[in-house]
């Protein structure tokens, strides 16, 4: 993998933040784990440490926010929808008030296992009204969520990734706007945040196969009402498959199926990811592969929607992996 | 007449007064009961005193903005609705030099509707559309409700709100206090511990809390639901400033709001009678949280009681 860069969050968010004293950071003992240390002992003042205390969180949130602070909310997503559920939907979404989630560990990256993987999270916040949700898939949109975030009046749930992770994209998240990563006719396949690397490997080998795929990658998950989507729904010949790191019930799966079934587009539609189950803590390749979340399981689902073998392995797919994404050939589609 | 007794008589002047209020709010509060065939009675009963002192004397606040006649429901807060009306707006304007007002168990929305009347920041027909349908004065309010800035109808949210906003305007050295009403049940969430907790660990000494200390809930008497225990010494305990008063004395009731804030978040335990002027609700015991007429005779009873409380009052 290519273009690996370290920890993006914690400066981009610092040099942000400069000029907007209207933004405040709260969080529940994560200071660090959600890489906004630094970032406190730049802005101390609007800078809250909340102890291990969500749903009181919650509520100083919805009080500063009322006051015409935006808190940017920094916990593992876990502790945002599930622990403080009523406080976030009755204290800050039903008002809509300009509160931002950072909602880091999403899906099954990490090993933290079932108490620390929010795979229900896009779900829970589909169904609360007034909530935005954004997914983030690399570095570029790690830094340009932000801005899309804070463009936003009400509430804002973002999947967040820290650590390392590559940089696929070379121009800003557009808020509720598909990015087009290949065009093709036969099969749409539709993926969001950390996925799409891995959909990347398959459909590059893929299209040397000869199978024409058009790909989309979502980092708008709620509203869901780009028409980008719908056209390409209505435009492949053989179906659709979705890939997303989290439960096929509510999430980008869910969400393509309502766009479908509302809009009469019959087709086949296979959606990829966690069945309906929890996961455990193991390594985010070991978990993928469990749970058929890789890029060789969505050349299964393609073969299996085509009724054809490519004859590919998962060593045919690790050389493709994501190293010409961000280069010139392909700018125009990134 | 010497200085101190002048002094003496002005403050047995807000006494009268307010306790005028609270005499009202327990007469209307009860009318409404009655006509709606039953309510939330036994807290007209123990918070008369409180949201009289609130509203009569301890809460500066601003005149209000909204109209004395509540307008009907516009919809829910989101952006594709620009009519949404908060009603917060009958506390008056939200200004640095004002308090704030958080409203915490929705329940007792009849007895905050009926204080808004009698100070003048309602009319009286207002309250005709209590309980009605497509009617912002709701049975158990939102933030679209008369006086109600935040929603809160799930219990022990306001006072975490109230931290939020003490702690937003701590930052721009705003004078006004934030005062919120509590019912003890509440003291049973976490999240009212988790609150406590971090108004004490910020310091939050602009934010002052009047709790209904009448240990009831839906289910009973709490030391039967859940006891609670000593309140004051579990504050005082987590670094809080708690004291225990008379909650239908007034002047008992007060004196913890004159005090100089001394970096503690302040809470006033007013240890109230779930019954007061109506002791016919202890039929009802141990279930007093909301009143049902199991008869037309019980009813009639409870009508007569009506009657002789509003004696002399003129509504």
């Amino acid at each position: 993998m290519s273009k690996l860069v370290v920890r993006p969050h914690v400066e981009n968010f610092i040099e942000w933040s400069k000029d907007k004293p209207e933004v405040v950071v709260m969080t529940a003992d994560l200071t660090n784990s959600c890489e906004v240390g630094k970032w406190r002992d730049t802005y101390p003042d609007r800078f809250f440490s909340m102890g291990m205390a969500e749903q009181n969180m919650m509520g100083f949130a919805s009080g500063m926010a009322r006051e015409g602070f935006v808190p940017y909310i920094h916990t593992f997503a876990v502790f945002i929808y599930r622990r403080p559920y009523d406080q976030l939907a009755m204290s800050i979404a039903y008002p809509n008030l300009n509160v931002k989630f950072m909602g880091f560990l999403p899906g099954v990256v990490t090993p933290g296992g079932v108490t620390h993987q929010a795979i229900e999270d896009v779900a829970i916040m589909r169904a609360t009204p007034n909530m935005t949700i954004l997914d983030t898939a690399d570095a570029t949109e790690v830094e340009s969520v932000l801005d899309v975030a804070h463009s936003i009046n009400g509430p804002v749930y973002v999947r967040m990734l820290r650590g390392e992770m590559p940089r696929l994209f070379d121009t800003p998240m557009v808020f509720n706007q598909a990015r087009v990563l290949q065009e093709g006719n036969e099969v749409l396949v539709i993926t969001s945040g950390v996925m799409t690397e891995e959909a990347i490997r398959a459909t590059n080998a893929l299209e040397r196969k000869g199978v024409s795929i058009k790909h989309l990658h979502i980092s708008t998950l709620k509203p869901f009402t780009d028409p980008t989507v719908l056209e390409a729904l209505k435009s492949v010949k053989q179906g659709v498959i979705t890939l997303e790191n989290h439960s096929i019930i509510g999430g980008l799966g869910s969400a393509v199926s309502e766009l479908m079934t509302d809009h009469n587009v019959g087709k086949p539609l296979i959606r990829l990811g966690l069945k309906d189950t929890y996961a455990h803590g193991a390594s985010y390749q070991y978990l993928i592969e469990e749970y058929s979340l890789n890029a060789i399981s969505l050349v299964r689902a393609v073969e299996s929607l085509l009724d054809i073998d490519t004859n590919l392995t998962e060593s045919d797919l690790v050389e493709a992996r994501a190293d010409d994404i961000t280069g010139d050939s392909k700018a125009e589609a990134l | 007449m010497k200085v101190d007794s002048l002094s003496q008589s002005l403050n047995n002047d807000w006494i009268t007064e307010t306790q005028k209020i609270a005499d009202r709010i327990r007469v209307r509060g009860f009318d409404y009961v009655m006509r709606n065939n039953g309510g939330y009675l036994s807290q007209i009963c123990s918070s008369a005193e409180l949201f009289a002192l609130l509203y009569g004397r301890v809460m500066k606040l601003g005149t209000s903005t909204a109209p004395m006649i509540p307008q009907p429901f516009v919809g829910v807060p989101s952006n594709s609705n620009s009519e949404f009306f908060n009603g917060g707006a009958y506390n008056g304007p939200v200004r640095p030099e004002f308090d704030r007002f958080l409203f915490s168990p929705a329940h007792y929305a009849l007895v905050l509707y009926v204080a808004l009347i009698e100070v003048g920041r309602m009319a009286p027909e207002g309250l005709e559309a209590f309980d009605t349908d497509g009617s912002t004065v709701e049975l158990i309010g939102a933030e679209h409700s008369p006086g109600i800035e935040t929603t809160t109808g799930s219990l022990a949210q306001a006072l975490s709100q109230a931290g939020g906003i003490a702690l937003a305007r701590r930052m721009r050295k705003e004078k006004g206090r934030v005062w919120v009403m509590m019912s003890d049940g509440e003291f049973q969430e976490g999240q009212t511990w988790e609150a406590v907790q971090a108004l004490v660990h910020y310091g939050l000494d602009n934010v002052g809390v009047y709790v209904d200390v009448n240990r009831q809930q839906c289910d009973g008497a709490m030391k039967d639901v859940m006891e609670i225990g000593d309140l004051s010494g579990k504050l005082n305990a987590f670094g809080a400033r708690a004291f225990d008063v008379d909650g239908h004395d007034l002047e008992a009731l007060n004196r913890p709001a004159e005090l100089e804030p001394d970096g503690r978040p302040l809470f006033v335990l007013a240890n109230t009678d779930p019954t007061r002027g109506v002791p016919r609700l202890m039929d009802n015991a141990p279930v007093l949280h909301y009143l049902r007429f199991k008869s037309e005779a019980e009813k009639d009873a409870y009508q007569q009681d009506y009657q002789k409380m509003a004696k002399g009052i003129e509504l």
